[in-house]
């Protein structure tokens, strides 16, 4: 018995009014904002308050070498870093997934949670300790004989890389851990009974199988590390060419709002180009994949 | 590869070892931080110089530990501040959205709530600077045209909770609309049978049903809110929360008070993650 007795007209009412606040939190936050930002990046200062319209910010950005080659770098990076975050996560989550049980195994999917807790600067500043010259890992080199003097390894590609890495391993590990968890040992089992050798099998059944799992995980460490800010900062330093650095740098120091909102355009067309291929590519609904 | 095929040895042994590197990579930044919040030495650097209190509790010349810090200690009130906002603001909305999604029928819902997800795949810069720019056209439009000046729309507290409000809602959305769908109706129909009005049985069952997913997401958004940098660092004005506050001491070179700082961070979010894990297994 799932009735009700409200008359259809008072039912409407009431779910417009329940929409309300989710029409006008979609609307002011998050629409609008957006249908403005657009707007904004397509206009040209002409005076004060006085504006028309202009491609120039976009003809900018592909003109100056600066503005795209930093906007490739951080693409390139990125997607250098989701590759790596799925090949150190992935034997860890068949690890979890596969080999422990029990205790041992809650115990550690949940220290494999516990990094995504801290906040993202104190795990940030965690790598600038370990890494600059007077950090722990120099000192440990120098201690042990492997270096004779002090080792400076922030401040370069690789040191963005493992900052980026530890940033979003979590939401690689997680769907990984998932899917895995749901393939039926006696399909592994058959496949190797059948004359399978580690890598056929791996090939042939436990690849497309976790398919869905490496899809969605790549997918957020992905945007995540284009959107990230403060990891390429820190262990990047002054070189680090990052592209969220770039817009904040013509908002906040040289207050060009214009071409600030043409390169937020950009970023957010490369982070939805990537989530909506990798969509298409499995066949999998937004909906569905973020639940 | 899996527990029931025999594995030799030594392949056994390298795994092993494989995923214990992995857990010394997860923990060696944190415990870093950790460990030099107690070294004797103006830098959170080697050598160790003997275990000291003074980064949490002196009050010298030389040393201001946290608890004398005026800036750490401010920061920390505001980021509280802009937390509970946020937080309140965004556990409502999503009690709310909830009960449309899980219980009405209307035309364009799976269109509603893909729109509703948006901010999952939005990054937090852009979120920031399309809410800055926004509201400062409200602003501007206000103030050239009739004069009003809009000060709270200029980057400040109200634009960062407005600013993490956009995306905490979804995701206390998603947590909230879990539990809903798990709910028997037919214990609110229990409720109007035995003379409960509509609105009496949602409050008194249904309610407090979902108060374990309310409370679990209330403590999800509350930490997310008080840890976000990339959002706020776009909305923010004269008032630093606390990570903004931090961000800048780092780039001015770091002492073992952020050392400090960061562990009590550390351990307080621990806290509340640990927290809403038991809220929500418990219900």
């Amino acid at each position: 018995m799932r009735s009700s007795t409200a008359p259809a007209s008072g039912l409407r009412l009431g779910v417009f009014l329940l929409m309300l606040p989710l029409l006008l939190w979609l609307l002011l936050l998050i629409l609008l904002p957006h249908v403005d930002m657009v707007l904004v990046s397509l206009r040209e200062r002409i005076g004060f308050a006085e504006h028309r319209f202009s491609w120039m910010h976009y003809e900018l950005f592909f003109t100056e070498s600066l503005y795209w080659r930093t906007f490739l770098r951080t693409a390139l990076i990125s997607i250098f870093t989701t590759v790596l975050t799925l090949v150190i996560a992935f034997p860890v989550a068949w690890y979890i997934a596969k080999l422990v049980r029990g205790r041992r195994r809650t115990l550690l999917f949940l220290a494999c949670l516990v990094p995504f807790w801290v906040s993202e600067l104190v795990r940030t500043y965690g790598w600038m300790i370990l890494l600059r010259e007077s950090g722990v890992i120099s000192g440990l080199l120098q201690w042990s004989g492997l270096a004779a003097e002090p080792v400076e390894m922030l401040y370069n590609d690789v040191a963005i890389m493992v900052g980026l890495v530890y940033a979003s391993i979590l939401f690689m590990l997680v769907p990984l851990v998932t899917t895995l968890d749901s393939l039926d040992d006696s399909l592994v089992e058959a496949a190797y009974d059948l004359g399978g050798n580690h890598l056929s099998v791996a090939r042939h059944i436990v690849i497309p199988h976790a398919m869905p799992g490496i899809v969605s995980g790549s997918i957020v460490v992905f945007m995540l590390s284009v959107g990230n800010y403060l990891t390429p900062v820190l262990l990047g330093g002054k070189d680090s060419m990052w592209f969220t650095e770039q817009i904040f740098t013509q908002f906040i120091t040289r207050f060009n709002w214009e071409q600030g909102a043409a390169f937020g355009v950009l970023l957010l067309v490369l982070s939805s180009l990537i989530v909506w291929s990798g969509l298409k590519l499995t066949r999998q609904s937004f909906a569905e994949t973020m639940r | 590869m899996i527990a029931t095929l025999p594995l030799t040895r030594r392949f056994r042994w390298t795994y092993a070892a494989y995923v214990l590197v992995f857990f010394v990579y997860l923990a060696a930044p944190l415990l870093v931080v950790g460990v030099f919040a107690f070294n004797d030495s103006r830098f959170p650097a080697l050598p160790w110089q003997g275990f000291t209190l003074d980064w949490f509790i002196a009050n010298t010349p030389e040393r201001t530990g946290l608890i004398h810090d005026r800036g750490i200690i401010r920061s920390v009130g505001v980021s509280a501040l802009v937390a509970g906002c946020v937080t309140f603001l965004a556990v409502t909305l999503a009690t709310l959205n909830a009960f449309l999604f899980e219980r009405c029928q209307f035309p364009g819902k799976n269109l509603l709530f893909i729109l509703m997800l948006l901010p999952l795949v939005i990054p937090g810069v852009i979120l920031g600077i399309s809410i800055l720019i926004f509201a400062s056209r409200i602003a501007n439009y206000f103030d050239f045209n009739h004069d009003i000046l809009l000060d709270m729309l200029r980057p400040g507290l109200l634009l960062v909770v407005l600013g993490q409000f956009a995306f905490l809602s979804t995701i206390a959305t998603l947590v909230i609309s879990a539990r809903l769908r798990t709910f028997d109706v037919q214990l609110e129909e229990a409720a109007r049978n035995l003379g409960a009005s509509p609105l009496t049985a949602v409050l008194t069952v249904t309610l407090p049903f979902l108060a374990p997913a309310m409370i679990g997401a209330g403590l999800i958004c509350f930490l997310m809110s008080f840890e976000n940098f990339n959002t706020t660092l776009m909305l923010v004005g004269s008032d630093a929360t606390l990570t903004i506050t931090l961000f800048s001491r780092l780039r001015e070179g770091a002492t073992p008070v952020l050392n400090a700082v960061s562990l009590l961070l550390m351990l307080g979010s621990m806290l509340l993650a640990l927290l809403a894990v038991r809220v929500q297994k418990r219900a």
